[in-house]
């Protein structure tokens, strides 16, 4: 029950407006092995703390069908894209090379480098991850999006004993998939009908939702220190070809972010003596 | 859909779910060196910071910094909502709305 509890004031920041009346509702929950009824509640926990971020994914999802409708990829391929690669990012960029009629092996290379910050986000989740067995670890890989990592990644890391924090994994993930896939079909359904969907900028929404989920992570002078330069050093790498200017910012922010939180600690030790 | 397509899909699904696998895979036989594990937490916020700065700046693959730029609009906006409120929900609605009013008045 303790855990039921903490739970509730869980991420305060990512969920929206939490009802004060949250432990009362853990109360009524019906009677079912204790067990059965925390897995339950990290699951519904993880997808109410993902609410938020499906209304960015909305409109990413609708542009995504829209552009997908007028580049020439069939409706079954522009599905099957988002069901089975399920990356928003390295699928609007994809669809836009099918556009530009680039071949196959740039468009895989180009999806790769794009989503290898999610060896990165893995990376992240790895401590809490490996005492799964794998058949949690390969969905909760497939799974694995920029949205779903920012929600569980502050879950993981709440000090609290809760042994089914992968539920909450998961119910994000389920949250963001099924989300996906609703705004990509009707995207592909109304972008055959509405002409020049694409200009009216419905990309904004990944910037937006983006900003949301950097600010809870700036807390420290160091992860300031980081996003100010990875900031600038995405700026200095426009010139790079196939996006590789976002792996070469992520590190320059990474190695700075540590060097200062190097200088804080360093500092500290001193006043200390 | 055409071999082309499926081949394409295939291949982006092989790299994706590759990428999100991979260290998943070895979780248990794995074990990463403590400098590693600190840089870990500066991950998230530099790749999104990386993402996010260009598409706000350079919207249309050129600069575009002025407040005629709804892109660059939007985000300052939603910021500015993200920092005062703190509530995710606030921070992404306002950049939306600020954009829809910029394109629609501006």
């Amino acid at each position: 029950m303790a855990a039921l509890i903490c739970h509730e004031n869980a991420g305060k920041w990512l969920s929206w407006r939490h009802s004060p009346t949250g432990s009362e509702t853990a109360e009524k929950i019906p009677p079912m092995p204790p067990q059965e009824s925390l897995k339950k509640h990290e699951f519904v926990t993880g997808m109410r703390d993902t609410l938020p971020l499906l209304l960015g994914a909305l409109p990413f999802g609708l542009i995504y069908g829209a552009i997908a409708a007028s580049s020439g990829l069939s409706m079954a391929a522009a599905m099957a894209m988002s069901a089975f690669v399920f990356a928003g990012a390295s699928q609007f960029i994809a669809v836009g090379l099918v556009a530009a009629q680039t071949p196959v092996a740039i468009i895989v290379l180009t999806t790769l480098i794009v989503n290898l910050r999610h060896l990165l986000y893995s990376a992240t989740l790895l401590p809490y991850l490996k005492d799964l067995p794998q058949k949690w670890r390969i969905p909760l890989a497939f799974w694995l999006t920029d949205e779903t990592f920012a929600v569980t990644v502050h879950r993981f890391q709440r000090n609290d004993a809760s042994a089914y924090k992968h539920w909450y994994q998961l119910g994000s993930s389920m949250a963001m998939y099924l989300n996906w896939q609703l705004w990509c079909f009707l995207g592909l359904v109304l972008g055959n009908r509405i002409p020049d969907a694409q200009s009216w900028g419905l990309d904004v929404a990944m910037p937006v939702t983006f900003i949301g989920m950097i600010i809870p992570f700036v807390k420290t002078l160091p992860m300031a220190v980081c996003v100010l330069t990875a900031g600038a050093a995405s700026l200095l790498t426009l010139t790079l070809p196939y996006k590789l200017g976002i792996v070469v910012a992520a590190f320059a922010g990474i190695a700075s972010g540590l060097l200062a939180q190097r200088l804080v600690d360093v500092r500290r030790e001193a006043s200390q003596r | 859909m055409s071999a082309e397509e499926a081949w394409m899909i295939a291949g982006m699904m092989a790299v994706t779910f590759g990428i999100r696998y991979f260290l998943f895979a070895l979780a248990d036989r794995i074990r990463l060196a403590p400098w590693l594990e600190h840089s870990l937490k500066f991950i998230p916020p530099a790749v999104l910071t990386a993402i996010t700065l260009p598409a706000v700046l350079l919207p249309k693959g050129e600069w575009q910094v002025s407040l005629a730029n709804p892109y660059l609009v939007a985000a300052l906006l939603s910021l500015a909502a993200g920092i005062l409120t703190r509530n995710l929900l606030a921070t992404i609605a306002i950049g939306l709305a600020a954009f829809l009013a910029h394109r629609l008045l501006i």
